[in-house]
């Protein structure tokens, strides 16, 4: 986020997109109820399903799945019509602002319903909504990423907020909301393949030489590396012979499982580092047990970049080790010898080699977390980014036209299907589905349809239907549901025996190599 | 030198800000005014009248919470008139329900009956569940009131324990409103209320229906708040008391919100997750997950030693020979295929110090960038 979370409440209009926060975010959609009922803020909400905070909102556009580029296109078409951008923000902080408007030009409200479906008056009433608000924050999640355009998505999202001088200002900003407890703190610590900590590129040479100078090794890869998304591909190729897994069950949580499956079946050697046997795990040729996070001391980095403590409160289960042990007990056995006392100690480390870190220390953040940036140990910490310049210098506007998904409906596979997650479970259900109370209250998948496809496909509510794609086929229960918009329907895919990314499209955004998770053509009838 | 924005509290002279209400400043100043409905970033009503306080000049007791401070005022806290006011109130309060904590100066018999009564009504064999942790029987103690003299009435609404997860026990209901504030008003759940807004006797859900029939969605935020032990944590009511455990604070394990919680443990076992008053971000605010989601630690399922597949099958082994079978085989891949050949998968899920470790361990020791976790996904 480019924003704290304490700041969405302080915002007087809020864009949410593609996040269903009530239930992915429960405790940060408080903050937005709360900046509606007690503050008056204006909330906008796009989205295909009739997500709680609609029941909130001033606005809610119903946008065709895969469609955002174009009505966030369409409302920067009318703020500039009607002039409400911020023209010395433009001015002062952005460049290549008149490429966006020459592209825009086109999206005019008639031709974004088009494409949409939102009515044109819809889409103006929320450009001037959004623009005349003193400050107006945007708020996305997976439905803005997860698809073949996610990275189009994202950037006319930064568009828009740029357009009306919506970035380092209290109350507005630029908001993705992080799934996983610690998905910025994996991504901050280089757990990527083209970047080393705080975002550092592998191929800048001098980064990578202070980096072997302070590891005392020589020869690390200028190349970078293949994502996750990547790997199974080649793995399925044979390219790519080993894979060590810590803590992830790509196989609930890929795309097109049942290729994904195969793949990992062909690897030569598959290490699986977790706290269960996932069905990750069952396929490995080494299952190593780890602790889990209240077994541990360290530290996560949350969605406002707030680098906060856990703590060890119970001792682990049987001989399961901290997952930093084990890979220093391997890098030790494998010829580079690794050895820490404790975390604190490989904090200092990240400190030492991470800019954005360099002034965080456990005694700094033992009551309360630091936001990085945080550059030097008497550096308070960044709440809210780019209030002087972005890291560029300035904010680049990117000029970007709508594209189809890349999956449409046909006769065949009439319905689109898109997928997420219910409020009592958590990912592939790993950990959640071991408490019962809150297996009682969600136990089991389902598919949610709207009452008029329903009666279409001759499916009735609370009975067993088969939904197929192009990939794969699962049995899941009928959830009849005002939710659901006639057309799309709706799994969660936390349940590995109805798993929904059975059907999901592998077909990858071309830039982040994310999938198009929520986008794909499906059937659905009667269980035999 | 202006004498604006000062008040008196106990004989003490403190600045404030317009707006403030006297027990803001009290609280603000360290001085302790008790209460047991104020809940704060709410709006205060006074209902419980405990906060009560002597102003200089006029005839009545104010309730600090919802008492704006004035310029020049003079409040005492503990006064006499204060403390008799509030004993009153408490002696209410306790003679309202199965409050059978501070009955022991009773006459015996209504203390065997009332006894015998509760264990009936919630099936206990012991006192109230949340004995030794309760703010009312916190105060009955401070202000030494002396139990209950007359006869508890009827209690007319059974106790709810249809959900998976809260407890809901009328006949301890002192009625205070922090739970239906805490729902409302901080959560935004808007699950519970009074059930009629002037003479109210019971909290309910929807038309009057259990919990999870209603919009409630298990935060568990009116748990958190509720003084007395009116509603309890399910699978610990009776099972475990306050004191046989040690909080532990850390951060949620589920999402990138990274509430700040507490993890209760007893006995290497964590019994209970309580959200941290006060601090960013959640100020005491979690969900059903970070609540109640916490027995996946204590799994029989759980991994405990490492594991090694032999024709099909998989065999436990020690470590040492775990760890040199993946040293051996990651060494020959790498020089047989080249670094390339091997991609590791870190992980969301575990620390920044373990995710740097495996970032460290790809670059350093395998030599290739095939690095990545499942953000994507
Ligand atoms: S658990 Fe949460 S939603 Fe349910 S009644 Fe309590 S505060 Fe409201
Ligand atoms: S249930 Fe607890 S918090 Fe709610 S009104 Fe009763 S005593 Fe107060
Ligand atoms: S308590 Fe809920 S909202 Fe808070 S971090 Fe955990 S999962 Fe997220």
């Amino acid at each position: 986020m480019t924003n704290t979370i304490a700041d969405v409440e302080t915002a007087d209009a809020i864009l949410l997109t593609g996040t269903n926060t009530t239930e992915n975010h429960p405790v940060l959609s408080t903050f937005i109820k709360r900046a509606v009922t007690k503050r008056g803020a204006k909330l906008i909400v796009v989205d295909p399903r009739k997500i709680k905070l609609t029941e909130f909102s001033d606005q809610w556009l119903r946008p065709a799945l895969g469609s955002d580029v174009a009505w966030i296109n369409g409302m920067m078409h009318v703020i500039i019509k009607e002039g409400l951008h911020d023209k010395t923000f433009i001015e002062q902080r952005t460049e290549k602002f008149e490429e966006v408007k020459a592209v825009v030009e086109k999206y005019n409200p008639e031709k974004v319903e088009e494409i949409t479906g939102i009515p044109a008056q819809s889409i103006i009433d929320a450009a001037r909504t959004y623009a005349s608000a003193k400050a107006g924050a945007i708020v996305y999640c997976m439905g803005i990423t997860q698809h073949t355009s996610g990275t189009d998505n994202v950037k006319s999202l930064a568009n828009l907020a740029m357009l009306c001088g919506n970035l380092g200002i209290y109350g507005g900003g630029v908001n993705p909301l992080r799934g996983q407890n610690n998905v910025q703190g994996a991504c901050d610590m280089g757990g990527l393949p083209n970047v080393f900590t705080a975002y550092q590129p592998v191929t800048n040479d001098d980064v990578r030489k202070s980096l072997e100078t302070k590891w005392g090794v020589t020869g690390m890869s200028a190349k970078p590396g293949l994502t996750a998304t990547q790997m199974v591909p080649k793995a399925h190729d044979g390219e790519l012979k080993a894979l060590y897994v810590i803590g992830e069950n790509p196989l609930v949580s890929d795309p097109d499982l049942n290729h994904a499956e195969k793949s990992l079946k062909n690897l030569e050697f598959l290490v699986v580092q977790d706290i269960f046997m996932t069905e990750t795990a069952q396929l490995a040729d080494v299952v190593l047990p780890s602790r889990c996070f209240a077994e541990k001391d360290g530290t996560f980095s949350n969605t406002e970049r707030r680098v906060q403590r856990i703590r060890k409160a119970v001792e682990p289960p049987g001989q399961a080790k901290y997952d930093w042990e084990i890979i220093c007990d391997i890098a030790t056995r494998m010829g580079y010898p690794m050895s820490y006392n404790d975390p604190k100690q490989i904090m200092e480390e990240i400190a030492s080699v991470t800019p954005s870190y360099a002034g965080i220390t456990y005694d700094r953040i033992e009551e309360v977390g630091i936001h990085w940036p945080c550059p030097n140990p008497s550096h308070p910490g960044t709440p809210v980014l780019h209030t002087q310049q972005f890291p560029r210098g300035k904010g680049l506007f990117h000029a970007i036209e709508y594209q189809p998904p890349a999956e449409n409906t046909d006769n065949e596979y009439p319905l689109y299907l898109t997928t997420g997650r219910v409020i009592y479970h958590y990912h592939t259900g790993t950990m959640t589905r071991k408490t019962e109370g809150l297996n009682e209250r969600s136990p089991e998948s389902f598919v949610e349809v709207s009452k008029q496809d329903a009666d279409t496909y001759g499916i009735q509510d609370g009975a067993m239907a088969m939904v197929s794609s192009r990939r794969g086929k699962i049995s899941v229960r009928v959830k009849i549901s005002d939710k659901a918009v006639d057309g799309t329907v709706f799994i969660p895919f936390h349940f590995a025996e109805a798993a929904a990314n059975k059907l999901t499209n592998a077909a990858l955004d071309p830039v982040s190599k994310i999938p198009e998770f929520k986008v794909c053509a499906i059937k659905i009838s009667k269980a035999a | 030198m202006t004498f604006q924005n000062k008040i008196s509290i106990n004989g003490n002279t403190f600045a404030f800000e317009p707006g403030e209400t006297i027990l803001e400043v009290a609280h603000r100043n360290n001085i302790d005014i008790p209460s047991l409905c104020h809940l704060k970033g709410t709006t205060p009503t006074g209902s419980c009248q405990i906060c009560v306080v002597q102003i200089a000049g006029r005839p009545d007791l104010a309730t600090a919470c919802s008492t704006p401070a004035e310029n020049d005022i003079s409040v005492l806290t503990e006064s006499p008139r204060v403390i008799a006011s509030r004993k009153n109130t408490l002696k209410t309060f306790l003679a309202s329900g199965n409050h059978n904590c501070a009955v022991s100066d009773s006459y015996g018999k209504d203390w065997t009956e009332l006894q015998l009564k509760v264990q009936k009504d919630d099936e206990s064999k012991e006192l109230c569940p949340v004995w030794g942790d309760c703010r009312l029987q916190d105060l009955a103690y401070r202000y030494q009131v002396t139990g209950n003299r007359e006869r508890i009435t009827e209690f007319p609404y059974k106790m709810e324990t249809v959900n998976p997860f809260i407890v809901r026990d009328f006949s301890r209901c002192i009625l205070c409103g922090r739970c239906v504030k805490a729902c409302r008003e901080i959560q935004v759940n808007n699950a519970i209320d009074f059930n009629t807004p002037e003479h109210p006797s019971k909290i309910i859900a929807k038309d009057d229906q259990a919990l999870k029939d209603s919009d409630c969605v298990f935060c568990g935020e009116c748990i958190q708040v509720c003084p007395v032990g009116a509603l309890v944590e399910k699978d610990i009511r009776y099972h475990v008391r306050q004191w046989d455990t040690r909080k532990v604070r850390t951060t949620c394990s589920y999402c990138g919100v990274g509430c700040q919680m507490f993890l209760h443990v007893k006995d290497n076992r964590i019994v209970k997750v309580s959200g941290v008053e006060g601090v960013e971000p959640n100020h005491g605010s979690l969900c059903v997950k970070g609540r109640f989601g916490f027995n996946f630690v204590h799994s029989q399922d759980r991994l405990t030693m490492p594991l090694i597949k032999e024709n099909g099958k998989f065999r436990e082994a020690s470590w040492e020979e775990a760890t040199n079978l993946v040293a051996e085989k990651l060494k020959a891949i790498k020089s047989k295929n080249g670094p390339d050949a091997i991609g590791v998968l870190t992980s969301a899920r575990v620390s920044n110090e373990e995710n740097y470790i495996a970032h460290k361990f790809t670059r350093a020791v395998l030599k290739t960038n095939n690095i990545d976790h499942c953000a994507r996904l």
